[in-house]
């Protein structure tokens, strides 16, 4: 348990002394909030879907999260360069411990990344409808991150160098997120990309995300919740099977 | 009785004579060869060593690293392990450290076995490895905070255990200055302050001193023999320092082409071999030849990382 807290604390402590790495992985959801949102705006209000922003803010904040979450769980392979896993490896700590703690530690990163995303869309005109559902939100943004920091861990525990790292952002980060509901809505899309959209995780996080945002409750946020929660919990399982398998 | 193994670390061409002057393998007693030192039964012998290895074999496809090794060495004693580049070295302190699973053969690290009680294992030794294995981004004492909850340092004695090894290491006045601005020397005090902050019984240390000035190097090891004497630590190096392993090791095992070639005091090796100096000794064991090693990714990694950082 301790071991779990120490190694969640140094993810948390290397993200806020990396003042850098907070304003660089911002860039890029900035850049898409400010040319989609308002770009597109006119035309997605003149086919009648209302407003743009409303509806692509919680796809930006997703895409702050992800993008920080599977860097976060990949970074296990510049620790095990510059040789700091070696220290974990040898520690009398079971592999679980290890990869709870570094997962649970850069989902916390990325969940607070999410938020400062959240705030920069309150400030280019975000509005939530009902304060109170802002909690139902965080639990999705929580699974998101988590999720996808488990898919990193992995990942960082089969890769030996960052050589890959190019390969997994353009053909599995990048296309999990535009293939998702996060920046078009599902409904009046083309057969096959209607059922890629459906089958993609993150379309289940950011429906939930949106529902929260806009005020709406039902029950299909259960469905939403359980998806993600059952393909976490897979995925960390895998993710501490693939860790484990590492050998100094 | 000890079971029948198939080292053959006498098997190289020494005088018998002198093989016999030699503290030998506690395995070495199979194949009619040497007995063991008169007053020493093997249970005794095995009582109060260490560490343990008996007939480790390490495999990876066609290619066997480590070759039907044997060696013992006794609690509070200081053994340097020798070898060309490629002899097998490393890969077999991977499996004393549990990070690497043997292919065969037995290994005891204060009694516990690494395959089957690698928490025990863990707990029980200390290691400091070729390359850097501190946080960069963290600062000296944070490195060791996170050490000590890894380890299960209770945390009552925590704060004093830090404070009197990093004082010994000359850090304390660093202590919170971030590890990357510190330099190779310093780094490595403070990986031997980590490694001796659970208060391990056997300490590992893989070419400590690669790198470093010979004054730092010096330093390293005095902080090194002070420190497992004051908490009678049994110490395992390897190094390409020949003067080093003289002048700090009790006993020397050389190993070559995953084979343990011989096992003695440095005087012994020299005798044997007829050498003025172990460096002598040392190659006319192992041979002229110079080994050739692919680079690893841990390699390159090296080198991008002095191209980097200007070291």
């Amino acid at each position: 348990m301790r071991a779990v807290w120490i190694l969640w604390l140094r993810q948390l402590k290397r993200y806020s002394r990396s003042r850098a790495r907070m304003i660089g992985s911002l860039g890029q959801p900035l850049l898409f909030l400010l040319a989609l949102g308002f770009g597109f705006g006119p035309v997605f209000a003149r086919a009648g879907n209302g407003n743009y922003l409303e509806f692509v803010a919680p796809g930006i904040m997703t895409m702050g999260i992800i993008f920080t979450g599977v860097f976060g769980g990949i970074e296990i392979i510049w620790d095990r360069q510059f040789g700091f896993l070696k220290e974990t490896l040898v520690a009398p700590v079971p592999r679980l411990a290890i990869v709870l703690g570094r997962t649970l530690g850069g989902a916390t990163v990325s969940l607070l990344q999410g938020l400062i995303v959240f705030v920069i869309c309150l400030i280019a005109g975000f509005r939530i409808h009902h304060p109170a559902l802002l909690p139902i939100a965080l639990v999705f943004m929580a699974l998101i991150a988590i999720l996808f920091t488990a898919i990193g861990t992995a990942i960082g525990s089969v890769l030996r160098d960052m050589q890959g790292f190019q390969l997994i952002m353009n053909f599995l980060v990048m296309p999990l997120f535009f293939f998702s509901n996060a920046l078009f809505p599902v409904a009046g899309l083309p057969g096959p990309l209607r059922v890629v959209v459906l089958l993609n995780p993150l379309s289940y996080g950011v429906a939930g995300m949106r529902q929260a945002f806009s005020g709406g409750i039902g029950f299909d946020m259960v469905t939403d919740v359980v998806v993600l929660g059952a393909l976490a919990t897979v995925l960390l399982g895998v993710s501490s099977f693939l860790f484990s398998r590492i050998e100094a | 009785m000890l079971s029948q193994g198939k080292c053959k670390s006498q098997s190289i061409p020494l005088g018998s004579q002198v093989a016999n002057s030699y503290d030998p393998p506690v395995c070495g007693s199979r194949e009619g060869g040497i007995a063991t030192p008169a007053g020493r039964t093997e249970s005794a012998v095995k009582m109060e060593s260490m560490i343990e290895v008996r007939d480790l074999v390490k495999v990876f496809g066609s290619f066997t690293a480590v070759d039907h090794i044997c060696f013992s060495v006794p609690r509070g004693g200081i053994r340097a392990f020798l070898g060309p580049n490629g002899a097998g070295k490393t890969t077999t302190i991977k499996m004393l450290t549990t990070v690497l699973a043997p292919t065969s053969g037995r290994i005891r690290i204060a009694g516990h076995d690494p395959v089957r009680q690698p928490m025990l294992v863990r707990r029980a030794f200390g290691i400091v490895f070729q390359d850097p294995s501190l946080d960069d981004e963290l600062t000296a004492l944070e490195n060791l905070a996170l050490h000590a909850a890894l380890y299960g340092v209770p945390r009552k004695e925590q704060g004093q255990r830090v404070e009197s090894l990093l004082g010994f290491v000359g850090l304390w006045e660093r202590r919170d200055d971030y590890v990357k601005h510190f330099s190779g020397g310093m780094k490595r005090r403070l990986e031997i302050a980590r490694a001796f902050l659970h208060q391990p019984r056997v300490l590992f240390l893989d070419e400590p001193t690669l790198g470093l000035d010979p004054q730092t190097r010096s330093h390293i090891w005095e902080f090194v023999k002070a420190l497992a004497k004051e908490q009678s630590v049994t110490v395992f190096f390897t190094t390409h320092a020949m003067e080093e392993a003289e002048r700090v090791a009790d006993d020397i095992t050389v190993i070559d082409h995953g084979k343990i070639v011989t096992e003695g005091t440095a005087g012994a090796l020299r005798q044997a071999t007829g050498t003025a100096s172990l460096e002598e000794a040392f190659i006319a064991l192992t041979g002229r030849s110079i080994r050739e090693d692919e680079a690893s990714p841990a390699d390159r990694m090296r080198m991008m990382r002095r191209a980097w950082r200007g070291r």
